[in-house]
């Protein structure tokens, strides 16, 4: 029998087998079809691929599916409940904070994280948590904006 | 003022024409009405610039289907990369039918369903395919309206329509709706369409915000992308790629890989993949061959490129010439002689070439993140030898495009493989492939000589551009003694080099408004007046005027310490001015973009907000090949390989950012462009009135502003 893991995703308890190497951001796209998390660079410098893992964000594309054994890991698919998007997901629409959207749910995820940990930052904070997450097409200030209006409505 | 570049004349002849399969499309979308038009005349220009091999097609090209619940598709075969033509052209769609913009539907970029389009770049779709196709919906509407009263038994002037609905004027009661006329039927309609002037202010839908219509999708996760994809069977390729442009491969050993479980090797000719289910484990196949190379490069590197250029040989064309040169050096009271280089960017966009192939029958099917479907269809025709009717390209949603996605390497890649093997194969770059496969925007080099009489008007204007591209290379100013060369070679770089957010004009701007401020600063005359005292025309000035008041400019002599920089131009059919507020840490070098503002006239404005969101765009997309985007390579070996040695703008650097549009009732222009080609220019002369030291190279990394900083003292 070859080994597996388990581990918490989007709220329901799963299993797969372990494979050596296999990192997180792979194993959602192929074992899980959860197409949303993106694979950007391979090294951790985009954000792109950015999930929960425990309430921390984290770079899929680095973390190695043994490490992830027993953890609770929510991706941009385990946002909305029951069709109803998650106040972080509104207000990106709300202040058009995306344009080709390719690396929106790594900024969702990245913005969840710091939320989470800080409910309130001033616009310093979101910059400096920010930071490591690239954005191609320039949409930073909306998505700046759209932190900082989620953190008003949002019940952590 | 021509925008040159994107309308040529000359259409490549003895070339087969292309007829879309009406059959095919009638089957797939049932019932309903159909009308179709034919664009052929616009087409025209676009077909030669893309050197595709089809020549325009004479059939019937543009689509609008309404089916019996009222729903409204509209087919065109551009692709959405973020640009946001998702949103406007269902503005411009409802308001000309008068029909609700909820039902609009667009299908995009799919070559089976979607009429012949060049590709989706140069800030065409809303200016060059806008106007025809309002032509074709208004015609449309009148068709509509002819079968709405035949319907109701009346005469056609006595009907009208609103929300999709067809009713007698007098007696709003007798009424029929778009679906109901299609229902039950399959009618189809076929208009020849010549667009006409119209009066923009009429509009009810455009010039009113909207915000992305694929918004939800993208937030969700949702959005489609071509890596997304999941097929019965499919399997990852990885392709074995050489050290550096220039090699070439003389032996492989795949004995290791072999070895490895569910592993497949393909060779074909060039082509050396390994097929995996899993992408991990094809990489790591891959990582296992041995191969040995010979090598022939280029001998250039990023420092010596710009020497290299200058003695390549090259083809010389004059753009633009008025006057004599020599008049205007006997006219002029002072000479200024300035060479500019600007370096190889890359398009960079978040989602690296991506491709799936799959065959349906013995057709090719991709799906490939591409901003040319049809010209990738053309070169997957080309590569395996078959047919266009055996390839199919549909473009999903695209994670940026840049002008990179033009070249569609990729997607050539995923049908050879797809065919050879008939599995669906996917092809997804890594960031390092797709570094090293970019069509970065060349290494160019400008050369100036230009004059101002005793008057401070610009007397004489002698403009070399190398390998830029000859975009934005007229002087926009009122000079009359004025030319303008351009240089161009298709050897002179070692890698490929292609179309990046307005092309050529980048570089251009940066060295003519570079030159510009010289030339004020010398004469001792505020930038701002310099540039007003030597401009005709309106739009241009209008701009400038509408961007200082924005900014809150005061007049100064440079360099005024104050850190501020003007720089304005033309691209796409749109004027645009900018000013910006810098600081520079005179100890390392660093320059701080406080704030930048720009004022920008684009003619009428379908999407006020999609506009002001796409000049944000260009403006924070602009810092970065300003300030620190630079390629480094050795001939072909390219040292820059994935964003920790290729700097990317990031929220830190956003600087307080002022648009505004100016308010026109004049024709729909370019908005996904112009608003960049200023960046350079603005922030260089930002940085001579900061600290008094100018700039002739970009980006202006902390070495280089210490550099120019040293030369001054």
């Amino acid at each position: 029998m070859a080994e597996t893991i388990q581990f918490e995703l989007n709220g329901k308890k799963v299993e797969i087998p372990l494979e050596k190497n296999q990192t997180l951001l792979w194993a959602l796209r192929i074992n899980f079809n959860l197409t949303g998390t993106k694979y950007g660079c391979g090294l951790g410098y985009c954000g792109t691929c950015t999930v929960l893992m425990d309430d921390e964000p984290v770079r899929s594309c680095g973390i190695l599916m043994e490490d992830v054994a027993g953890k609770k890991i929510t991706t941009i698919e385990g946002m909305s409940v029951n069709g109803k998007l998650h106040p972080i997901q509104q207000a990106f629409v709300d202040h058009d904070a995306l344009q080709c959207g390719y690396c929106t749910p790594g900024m969702i995820m990245n913005a969840y994280g710091l939320l989470l940990k800080n409910p309130h930052p001033t616009r310093e904070q979101i910059v400096d948590g920010m930071e490591g997450n690239l954005c191609r097409c320039g949409a930073h200030t909306h998505i700046i904006d759209a932190i900082e209006s989620a953190s008003k409505t949002m019940k952590v | 003022m021509k925008d040159d570049k994107y309308y040529r004349d000359e259409v490549p002849e003895n070339n087969p024409t292309f007829e879309v399969d009406r059959r095919n499309f009638v089957k797939l979308l049932g019932g309903g009405l159909f009308i179709y038009f034919q664009l052929g005349e616009f087409l025209t220009g676009v077909a030669a610039e893309a050197e595709q091999q089809r020549s325009v097609p004479k059939d019937y090209n543009a689509f609008i289907h309404i089916a019996e619940d009222g729903k409204v598709t509209c087919m065109i075969g551009k692709i959405e990369m973020g640009q946001g033509i998702i949103t406007s052209f269902p503005q411009m769609v409802a308001d000309e039918l008068d029909t609700p913009i909820e039902s609009i539907k667009m299908v995009m970029g799919d070559t089976e369903l979607c009429p012949y389009d060049a590709g989706t770049w140069g800030s065409l779709s809303t200016r060059s395919l806008g106007p025809v196709m309002l032509a074709a919906l208004a015609e449309a509407r009148l068709v509509l309206l002819e079968m709405g009263a035949q319907h109701l038994g009346v005469a056609k002037d006595e009907v009208t329509v609103e929300n999709g609905v067809i009713f007698v004027k007098n007696k709003k009661s007798k009424k029929v709706s778009y679906g109901q006329l299609a229902s039950g039927k399959k009618i189809e309609k076929f208009l020849e369409v010549k667009p006409k002037a119209k009066d923009f202010s009429e509009y009810k839908i455009r010039g009113k915000s909207f915000n992305h219509a694929d918004g939800v999708a993208k937030v969700t996760g949702q959005a489609m992308y071509s890596g997304d994809f999941r097929m019965p069977g499919m399997l990852y390729a990885k392709i074995l790629r050489p050290p550096s442009h220039g090699a070439t491969l003389i032996s492989a050993d795949t004995s290791e890989a072999e070895k490895l479980d569910g592993i497949a090797i393909v060779r074909d000719k060039d082509l050396l993949a390994v097929l995996h289910t899993d992408f991990e484990k094809a990489e790591a196949a891959l990582a296992k061959i041995k191969a040995e190379y010979k090598f022939d490069e280029m001998k250039v590197d990023d420092k010596t490129v710009f020497k290299h250029q200058l003695e390549f040989p090259s083809e010389s064309r004059v753009v633009k010439s008025s006057g004599d040169i020599e008049t205007g050096k006997k006219n002029s009271d002072q000479i200024f002689e300035s060479e500019f280089h600007n370096s190889y960017v890359a398009h960079a966009p978040m989602e690296p070439h991506t491709a799936l192939g799959f065959m349906e029958g013995d057709k090719v099917v991709v799906r490939a993140s591409t901003q040319t479907p049809f010209g990738t269809q053309d070169g997957i025709s080309r590569e395996l030898g078959i047919g266009l009717d055996k390839v199919r390209v549909i473009a999903p949603f695209l994670g940026g495009g840049f002008g990179g996605k033009s070249a569609f390497r990729q997607a050539i890649e995923a049908a050879r493989l797809t065919k050879l093997t008939g599995k669906p194969i996917m092809v997804q770059w890594t960031r390092q492939e797709e570094f090293f496969y970019d069509t970065f925007r060349p290494a160019a080099v400008i050369k100036i000589t230009s004059g101002t009489d005793k008057a401070g008007q610009i007397s004489l204007w002698d403009y070399h551009e190398y390998f830029a591209g000859a975009r934005g290379s007229d002087t926009i100013y009122d000079v009359p003694n004025a030319k303008t060369t351009s240089y161009s070679s298709r050897d002179v770089h070692p890698f490929g080099t292609g179309a990046w957010r307005a092309p050529g004009n980048n570089t251009n701007t940066y060295a003519r408004e570079s030159q510009i401020d010289r030339m004020a600063v010398q004469l001792g005359v505020d930038p701002l007046e310099f540039r007003l005292k030597n401009l005709k025309d309106e739009r241009m000035i209008g701009v400038l005027k509408a961007v200082a008041e924005l900014f809150g400019y005061t007049s100064a002599k440079g360099p005024s310490g104050r850190g501020y920089g003007i720089a304005c131009g033309f691209d796409a059919g749109a004027y645009v001015a900018h000013m910006a507020e810098v600081t520079v840490d005179k100890t390392t070098g660093k320059v701080k973009v406080v704030r930048v503002a720009c004022a920008q006239d684009m003619g009428f404005c379908i999407n006020p907000q999609g506009s002001l969101i796409q000049l944000e765009g260009c403006i924070i997309m602009g810092l970065g090949y300003a300030l620190t985007e630079e390629v480094k390579f050795t001939g072909g070996d390219i040292h820059t390989n994935n964003f920790g040695n290729y700097q990317l703008p990031v929220f830190s650097w956003m600087p307080e950012i002022q648009t505004k549009i100016l308010d026109k009732n004049e024709a729909p222009q370019g908005g996904g462009e112009p608003g960049i080609i200023c960046m350079g220019g603005v922030l260089a002369n930002a940085v001579f009135d900061a600290v008094g030291a100018r700039l002739f190279q970009l980006p202006m990394t902390p070495e280089r502003v210490l550099e120019a900083i040293a030369k001054v003292k």
